[in-house]
């Protein structure tokens, strides 16, 4: 199965739990200042056997207008105190967005899927043009460009309300270009996350910590690998 | 054996749910109310898709506003994704008819369901369906993307129509069925699109009118996961095989071989009314009659408003009551047990 899997880009529901909690490991050991993912249990039948089922979250990660990635809380105020005293230039909350981003497992594509919605810092949320103000310029080109919708409004297959999603269709072809390349010595599937992160992040932002990327890609060239989806 | 019906697929296209729409109170401003529309709602159709027939009946009472359509039934907002009968079967556990629904046109809920702004979000939720079994059944959705937008126009407008001649001309050529001897061999992914949507009642009822009606959403489990088939297993498999690749737990007696002992005695037939009769196999001869001990008890499974027979064989139920965006639909009632395992 694992081989298979290898061949075609796709993954299994366990090999998804494998790789999420290697996720979950790799990212907080790398130090990063964004908060960290978390592995959230969640039955679909209430009543059914235990098993390895959930997803994962990324909490409160913040835009400000004009910036080209996302950053935590923390390095929000670190920005502030930086500047000068006498020249104090505070960011206006209105500019602030902070999102939430969910991974969770599509059954029917065999891969990850990334949900995501956002806020205004008054807690309104933001609707689909707030968020494209915030997207990466190559984000906006695939929207304006893709025959297919490319972000959609749907609902979060966990907690049963509209999120954000990135569509999927295609994911399994780059990942198989994508793992296929960076095979050697690399265990997987504990790795397939954080190279699917380090394309997909960049759909949204969401920059993969460079000393996740280089442990996984130690033997392969580690030249980024823009979208193609 | 025949494991296609056209007369089947014609009654599912050809079934509706008898509709008695009210418009919320709150945006009743003349006097007297407008009284219900009554109206039938295609199965296979969504209820967005009705609005243009019911609009008309509550214009003139709506107060000032943009128009933001959605339907609750007993206070639960309605998802207009889902189509109209499986929605039918999920929340009525004794059908009601006709079927009593509230529309309103403002006040949108946007925190619980996606808003729904005309026909366009309805289109684009039927062809990323499509997509998404495409994909399941192939590996990869070249078919729907390649297809010309005077195909996708003509298949959707079909679909809206309820016009099944011209719905299957169109989707015949995407390939994607039906099951039977030859293309169990020729399936790709040996995987079948399905959606399950499983309610889990307070506590055993003997008569479903007794059953409560749900508040919330919560109180379903929907289970978005194609069932797979692995091709040993043969070309009758019982539907009751089926559901237990999806639902293991509630079907814990041994596999046995005679889910696979289904003696045909002719073609499988059906009779008229096939969305109100209960549709059994009696042209069946099963050799399997024991009483599996279950924890959790399944109460009923309806497919296009049918309670079906676990014996049933699969791939005869995909291929004539799954709906046109190739998902079959299937709504499980259950009770749980008093002390689980």
């Amino acid at each position: 199965m694992g081989d298979q899997s290898i061949c075609d880009g796709s993954l299994s529901a366990d090999d998804f739990y494998v790789a999420a909690k290697s996720l979950c490991e790799l990212w907080q050991s790398a130090n990063t200042s964004l908060p960290n993912w978390t592995w959230i249990p969640f039955k679909r039948i209430p009543t059914g056997i235990s098993c390895n089922e959930g997803y994962l979250s990324l909490e409160n990660v913040f835009h400000v207008k004009s910036s080209k990635e996302l950053v935590s809380s923390q390095d929000l105020f670190q920005e502030e105190q930086t500047v000068d005293s006498a020249t104090v230039v505070q960011v206006p909350s209105s500019v602030i967005h902070a999102y939430d981003f969910h991974i969770i497992y599509s059954f029917s594509y065999r891969n990850p899927v990334l949900y995501f919605h956002g806020h205004k810092y008054d807690g309104q949320p933001l609707a689909l043009d707030d968020i494209q103000e915030d997207l990466p310029e190559y984000s906006l080109k695939l929207i304006r460009e893709s025959k297919w919708t490319f972000i959609t409004f749907e609902e979060h297959p966990y907690l049963h309300q509209p999120w954000y999603m990135l569509h999927p269709c295609g994911t399994s072809e780059w990942m198989k270009l994508l793992i296929g390349g960076a095979l050697h010595g690399n265990p997987y599937p504990a790795n397939y996350l954080v190279s699917w992160l380090s394309v997909v992040g960049q759909a949204v932002g969401l920059r993969v910590p460079s000393s996740l990327t280089s442990s996984c890609f130690n033997d392969a060239s580690s030249s980024s690998i823009g979208p193609s989806l | 054996m025949e494991l296609c019906s056209e007369e089947a697929v014609r009654l599912v296209w050809e079934g509706a749910i008898p509709l008695q729409i009210h418009l919320h109170e709150s945006e009743v401003t003349t006097l007297p109310p407008p009284p219900p529309v009554l109206i039938l709602g295609p199965r296979i159709g969504y209820l967005p898709l009705l609005v243009t027939v019911i609009k008309p009946h509550f214009n003139d009472t709506l107060p000032p506003g943009v128009d933001s359509v959605w339907f609750d039934y007993k206070g639960l907002p309605l998802k207009w994704y889902i189509p109209t009968g499986v929605l039918f079967d999920l929340l009525c556990a004794e059908p009601e008819r006709p079927w009593n629904l509230t529309v309103h046109f403002r006040g949108h809920p946007g925190e619980i369901l996606t808003p729904c702004g005309g026909e366009d979000p309805v289109k684009w939720s039927f062809i990323n369906s499509l997509k998404e079994a495409a994909y399941i059944i192939n590996g990869n959705c070249k078919n729907v993307m390649n297809m010309s937008q005077t195909d996708q126009s003509e298949l959707w407008q079909s679909l809206a129509k309820g016009n099944m001649e011209s719905y299957t001309r169109v989707s015949s050529r995407l390939k994607l069925g039906p099951y039977g001897e030859d293309a169990v061999m020729r399936m790709s992914t040996g995987r079948i699109p399905i959606r399950l949507y499983l309610r889990i009642l307070g506590e055993d009822v003997d008569d479903l009118e007794d059953v409560t009606t749900i508040d919330s959403w919560d109180s379903i489990s929907y289970i978005n996961r194609p069932v797979e088939i692995h091709n040993e297993e043969g070309h009758y498999i019982t539907f009751r095989s089926a559901m237990r690749t999806l639902l293991p737990e509630f079907f814990d007696d041994e596999a046995s071989a005679f889910d696979h002992v289904l003696v045909p005695r002719g073609d499988y037939e059906i009779d008229d009314g096939i969305e109100n009769t209960e549709a059994t196999a009696t042209d069946f001869v099963s050799t399997k009659s024991q009483s599996p001990k279950k924890v959790n008890e399944i109460k009923l499974i309806r497919i296009q408003g049918i309670e079906v027979d676990l014996d049933i064989p699969f791939f005869w139920m995909v291929n004539n009551l799954k709906n046109p965006e190739h998902f079959l639909h299937i709504c499980v009632f259950m009770v749980p047990a008093l002390n689980p395992a």
